[in-house]
């Protein structure tokens, strides 16, 4: 279960989170949804621990655990995925080796041995195929010369060999085609268990077709300003966040 | 070590207990500090060399008395007093060396680990006074026998001094003339050992020739001498280095190594250097002044440098090629790390003479710390040099922002029909690389090292498999502490 508690956020001296309060349990997949600058990816990166991201005030706990006292390689350890908005790209480092490097270092994290290579060799061939990723990618660079559908793809061939317990995604549909989109909401009804809860940031209804929340969040200027559930999402594509009585600036 | 371990599995087998070797030659003797002419007589008696050699070495003196330091290279230290040095120095003896492994630094033990070392092998590095028979001198006469059924010679230096003077004689300066630099003369008139290989004609060397076998010589050499000869159609693979570090008392270390490869002959040299590059505050570590130079001098011969630098506190070295017969090939592959306050100034030349030469050159860079790191590197096609080729690609990859990176090409063409490609790049690691990788679980170290190593690639890919896997390891340990 994670559980944010009056959470403030500052970057570089500014406020951007000012009191979040949010709560998922196992199994839960919740959407934030807001306007530009509302403060939505940093809430995201803040949960999982990138530098800059200073914590003013207020509490995260996952499982129990003191998250914000963790660095984001123990985070990611506890179970934490974050899907990234801009993948990025890391030369002369093949994509299976990186997944393996991740995986093992994870696993040993919590007190287990690396697995072995034939065994991790069938996990990511077995996920790149459900996810329609073509076997040869997987020998090439992380995220290097990928289209931006084929990087975000990537991201969802990611998560599903570190399979964890509460998955991130910080807008990672947008800027993909219908197709694309497809491939990302698979990957993420795929995770979708009893087990696993996954946070959804994005900016537009569509996702939600393809992936039906248990909850929908409103943010705006650093705060969950609504709450509810997938009629929310449907009710703000049709009338707008002024239509709705949201200002970008104001609660 | 995988090999090292397969070699000493191999001797174990083969000789059961071994005595025999150059083990009883090695004198515990010191020469007094300093260098002068009674210095270069007593190493020179010391090897029991023919008249010729001792020649040879004083005339050598001569002359680097008259020559200069040179101080073109981008790096700063104090000046050395070459009368404050031992020129020769017998290993340290059992009484002198720690008596067990709690004796030795544990820090010292600690990079042993993560290499990968048995317990055995740490003792012999650390110059703990073990009792094996297998020691590395032993180690390269069994191999030796096995060579030598092939026709290889591969010996030290002084035997070949004894053995095969027509062929010293003959190679002995000819790629790198005792006066080419102020260190190249230094070390013809006093180098201690080394070692001399030749490969007859058309055979290819069944084995990865290393000098890790010859580890208790490395502790004294400070000034070593190689050679390497591979006549015509002939190949060899020649691995030098630990990758160990070894602390080392000697700051200054200058060896020189000449290469020469006859038509259509190869030699692959590969280097992992991981001398002692001092403390976290620069106190300390090894002065690795070195000259490297390869003559293709058959036609369709080729000689090829890769070279993973990442200890010394100053580097200067530049392996060349002299490109002589026709259609003849110098590559050059390089990782030079530096980190703390380590200084390195090293590159290639490659000079083209013979008709369809063609080299390539790929050096990556990657500074840490408060470190400076330089390329430097010459691509010369001189007048008679018709349709020769290069392409170089110097990569520099900073981490942190009190570290330097420079890049000094020196291009010179005299031929028109030359084609010369250049490409350079300097980036560092981002913090958006960092948090990506932290975020999938990798350990902060763990992810600089995966960076690294791909930034590497293109090079470390020319490693010989023995090499490769401990070399991306070391890679990681040179570069803890530079992030977070």
């Amino acid at each position: 279960m994670l559980e944010i508690k009056n959470l403030h956020v500052s970057v570089g001296g500014k406020e951007i989170l000012k009191g979040v309060n949010l709560t998922m349990k196992s199994g839960e997949v919740h959407a934030i949804m807001g306007p530009n600058g509302a403060g939505k990816s940093t809430l995201s990166y803040a949960i999982c621990g990138k530098d800059g991201y200073e914590i003013t005030e207020g509490t995260v706990t996952y499982n129990g655990k003191d998250l914000l006292d963790m660095e984001p390689d123990q985070r990611a350890g506890e179970g934490l995925f974050l899907g990234f908005q801009y993948p990025v790209e890391i030369p002369g480092v093949s994509n299976m080796n990186f997944l393996r490097s991740a995986l093992n270092s994870q696993r040993r994290y919590r007190g287990g041995k690396d697995m072995p290579a034939v065994e991790f060799l069938k996990l990511v061939r077995a996920k790149a195929k459900e996810l329609d990723m073509d076997a040869e990618m997987l020998k090439r660079p992380v995220n290097v010369g990928f289209s931006g559908g084929e990087k975000k793809r990537n991201e969802m061939v990611q998560m599903a060999v570190l399979n964890p317990s509460l998955a991130v995604l910080d807008e990672t549909d947008s800027g993909l085609d219908i197709d694309a989109l497809k491939v990302v909401s698979d990957g993420i009804n795929r995770l979708r268990s009893p087990e696993n809860s996954i946070l959804m940031i994005t900016h537009y209804q569509r996702l939600l077709d393809y992936v039906v929340p248990d909850f929908v969040h409103i943010m705006a200027d650093g705060k969950i300003v609504r709450t509810g559930d997938k009629t929310l999402a449907i009710d703000l594509e049709e009338k707008g966040y002024v239509g709705l009585g949201i200002t970008e600036n104001a609660a | 070590m995988v090999a090292t371990k397969e070699a000493q599995q191999t001797v174990e087998e083969v000789s059961g207990e071994y005595k025999y070797g150059f083990v009883t030659e090695i004198e515990t003797e010191k020469a007094p500090k300093g260098l002068n002419e009674d210095v270069i007589r007593f190493i020179s008696a010391k090897k029991k060399e023919p008249e010729w050699l001792l020649a040879w070495r004083l005339k050598a003196y001569a002359k680097w008395l008259t020559m200069e330091e040179p101080t073109w290279a981008m790096v700063d230290y104090p000046k050395i007093d070459f009368q404050d040095i031992y020129y020769y120095a017998a290993p340290k003896s059992a009484e002198d060396g720690p008596k067990s492994l709690e004796d030795v630094d544990p820090e010292l033990l600690r990079t042993y680990e993560k290499l990968g070392i048995s317990l055995k092998e740490q003792e012999v590095l650390s110059g703990v006074a073990v009792d094996i028979v297998f020691d590395s001198v032993s180690v390269a006469t069994t191999f030796r026998k096995k060579l030598k059924e092939a026709g290889i010679i591969f010996c030290s230096i002084s035997e070949a001094a004894h053995d095969y003077p027509e062929m010293m004689k003959k190679y002995l300066g000819s790629v790198v003339p005792v006066a080419d630099n102020y260190y190249s003369a230094l070390n013809s008139a006093v180098f201690t050992d080394g070692t001399f290989v030749y490969i007859p004609k058309g055979v290819r060397c069944p084995m990865e020739l290393s000098t890790y076998f010859r580890i208790n010589e490395a502790n004294t050499g400070q000034f070593e001498r190689t050679i390497i000869i591979a006549d015509e159609g002939s190949y060899v693979s020649y691995l030098e280095g630990c990758t160990a570090p070894q602390r080392d008392e000697n700051q200054l270390h200058a060896a020189v190594v000449e290469l020469v490869t006859h038509d259509d002959a190869e030699i692959k040299y590969s280097t992992v250097q991981n001398w002692y590059p001092g403390d976290k505050d620069g106190k300390g570590g090894i002065y690795n002044f070195v000259t490297k130079r390869g003559a293709c001098r058959g036609k369709n011969s080729k000689i090829s440098w890769t070279q993973v630098e990442t200890g010394s506190a100053i580097t200067w070295k530049y392996p060349s090629c002299l490109l002589i017969g026709d259609n003849s090939v110098g590559e050059f592959y390089s990782v030079a790390i530096t980190n703390n306050y380590q200084q390195a100034d090293t590159g290639t030349k490659m000079i083209h003479i013979g008709k369809n030469t063609s080299s390539t050159i790929i050096s990556k860079g990657i500074s840490a710390g408060k470190s400076q790191a330089t390329y430097r590197g010459l691509v010369k096609v001189l007048p008679g040099a018709e349709n020769a080729r290069n392409f170089t690609q110097c990569d520099s990859l900073l981490i942190g922002d009190l570290c330097g990176a420079h890049t000094v090409p020196y291009i010179e063409i005299k031929n028109p029909t030359a084609q010369v490609e250049h490409e350079a790049t300097t980036s560092k690691i981002s913090d958006e690389q960092l948090f990506y990788c932290l975020q999938r679980g990798l350990e902060v170290e763990d992810a600089v090292a995966l960076i690294v190593n791909g930034f590497c690639k293109d090079v470390m890919q020319n490693l010989p498999m023995e090499f490769a896997v401990e070399a991306q390891k070391l890679l990681g340990i040179s570069l803890e502490g530079s992030v977070g």
